[in-house]
């Protein structure tokens, strides 16, 4: 299978965001270029996931913008799972086999890529299950199945684990490492720092609609250099 | 009640007349219901899904049309097909498509209107979704009525109802011709009248126990569904 070109870097530049007469996101810069895992972490409020939604298309930014500079013609070549998965009303299988429809694949293709996924998943077993019933690490699991079957360049996770308890948190864990084995782009929001310093690469610290700090997640969490870094690396609540 | 056990009587043989009448009110029916899903469906998932200006007004006259009086449809649709009026070149007054057509206008708004409030609820859900998998406006909606499909059984269930208790649009553009356009409803008002009780009281158990089945029917579709996958 011949690779499609690259989409990457993504470049976002004075991006704003205004809803109900309220600033949410102010003059946001930043460019994501491929390879490491980005996190995109800071507390509750931050326009974490603003910020994905905007990145991803989902929203529209209402100041500055949002490019793709890689060349490739980036629709359909960035997925996102969200925190509460989203499932259709029909197996588990089928789940996969319909976003693999809308992609355009072909009957042939789609079974084949839907079985891969759900074995890479290790869900083989509940292919036939509805996928409502299945259980919430289960649900999101299948989430993460339904991307990884589109093989997306980019994957936006926002806040994929943060209904799940510390099993499901880590079996979700390794699935995200193995994107990132496979050379997929992968950002993701949180505010759990613990999870944070386990997979971060990169990080983009948000606080109050701003980007505060931009940089190697190492030098980061050994030491910010912004007040509101330090505090929120010190475990105090942010105003 | 010498009435009830000959109207019994006429249910239990298999009466030609009965079984005529309750036919024809079938067809006429489950066709005005079937066009009404045809039109009312996709008109009930586009105005579900998008905005548009005059959304609110296309909801509200949508509502407001699920109380449409038959009468009025019946004489409506009297006039349009009369001898005089604009499609009376068609010949189509006083026979069951003039039932069907008066029936599918009663019912394709309660169609509409139901089946837009369950796609749109869905829709909530499922917007962000659907967007993010890079859905086109058509699958979204056809991904929306598939996953719909056992709570839209309410609604068809809301249609067919509509459709077999109304007698007041069937009477106007049918006429109530004996073995043409003669259906239960019609025919129990013109056997009351007449005196005729057995036949209006026969007519009128076979109309309850066909309503209690559909109802019975549909009731365990959704009672399967739902507790079979969690799917309403």
């Amino acid at each position: 299978m011949r690779s499609p070109p690259p989409i990457l870097p993504l470049e976002v530049s004075d991006l704003c965001y205004t809803a109900g007469g309220e600033r949410l996101l102010r003059d946001i810069s930043f460019t994501l270029e491929a390879g490491s895992l980005t996190i995109i972490l800071g507390p509750n409020g931050a326009g974490k996931s603003l910020i994905l939604r905007l990145c991803h298309g989902l929203l529209k930014p209402t100041g500055g913008s949002v490019q793709w500079r890689g060349g490739g013609n980036p629709a359909r070549r960035h997925a996102m799972v969200f925190q509460r998965p989203v499932l259709l009303r029909r197996t588990a299988a089928a789940n996969i086999s319909h976003a693999l429809k809308l992609h355009g694949l072909d009957r042939h293709a789609r079974a084949q890529r839907t079985l891969a996924a759900l074995a890479q998943a290790g869900l083989s077993d509940l292919a036939r299950r509805q996928a409502r019933l299945l259980s919430g690490g289960e649900q999101q699991r299948l989430a993460f199945a339904r991307a990884w079957a589109l093989s997306p360049q980019v994957l936006f996770l926002d806040e994929p684990t943060a209904n799940l308890d510390p099993a499901a948190t880590r079996a979700i864990e390794t699935t995200i490492h193995g994107f990132r084995a496979m050379g997929t782009k992968v950002v993701m929001t949180t505010h759990d720092l613990a999870q944070a310093r386990r997979l971060a690469d990169d990080i983009l610290f948000f606080n109050r609609g701003r980007l505060v700090e931009n940089g190697p997640a190492k030098p980061f969490f050994a030491a910010p250099r912004s007040k509101e870094g330090q505090a929120f690396i010190a475990g105090e609540i942010l105003w | 009640m010498p009435e009830l056990t000959a109207a019994l009587q006429l249910i239990a043989t298999f009466d030609g007349d009965l079984l005529a009448i309750i036919l024809l009110s079938l067809q006429v029916n489950l066709t005005a219901l079937a066009f009404a899903l045809v039109f009312g469906l996709p008109l009930g998932a586009v105005v579900g899904l998008y905005a548009f200006p005059g959304r609110r007004l296309v909801i509200v006259t949508l509502n407001a049309l699920m109380g449409l009086p038959p009468v009025v449809v019946g004489l409506v649709v009297y006039l349009l097909l009369s001898r005089s009026g604009p499609f009376g070149v068609l010949g189509l007054l006083f026979t069951p498509t003039a039932m069907i057509i008066a029936q599918t206008i009663l019912v394709t708004p309660i169609i509409a209107a139901l089946s837009r409030q369950v796609v749109a609820d869905l829709w909530a859900e499922y917007d962000e979704q659907l967007r993010s998998l890079g859905a086109s406006s058509w699958q979204s909606m056809t991904t929306l009525l598939w996953d719909a499909r056992f709570s839209l059984v309410t609604t068809l269930l809301a249609g067919f109802g509509r459709a077999s208790a109304e007698v007041g649009a069937v009477m106007i553009v049918g006429g109530n011709i004996d073995r043409v356009t003669r259906v239960m409803t019609t025919a129990i008002a013109l056997e009351t009248s007449k005196g005729n009780l057995s036949l209006a009281l026969g007519l009128g158990i076979v109309l309850l126990l066909i309503t209690f089945i559909v109802n019975a029917a549909a009731f365990g579709v959704r009672e399967a569904a739902a507790r079979r996958a969690a799917l309403i």
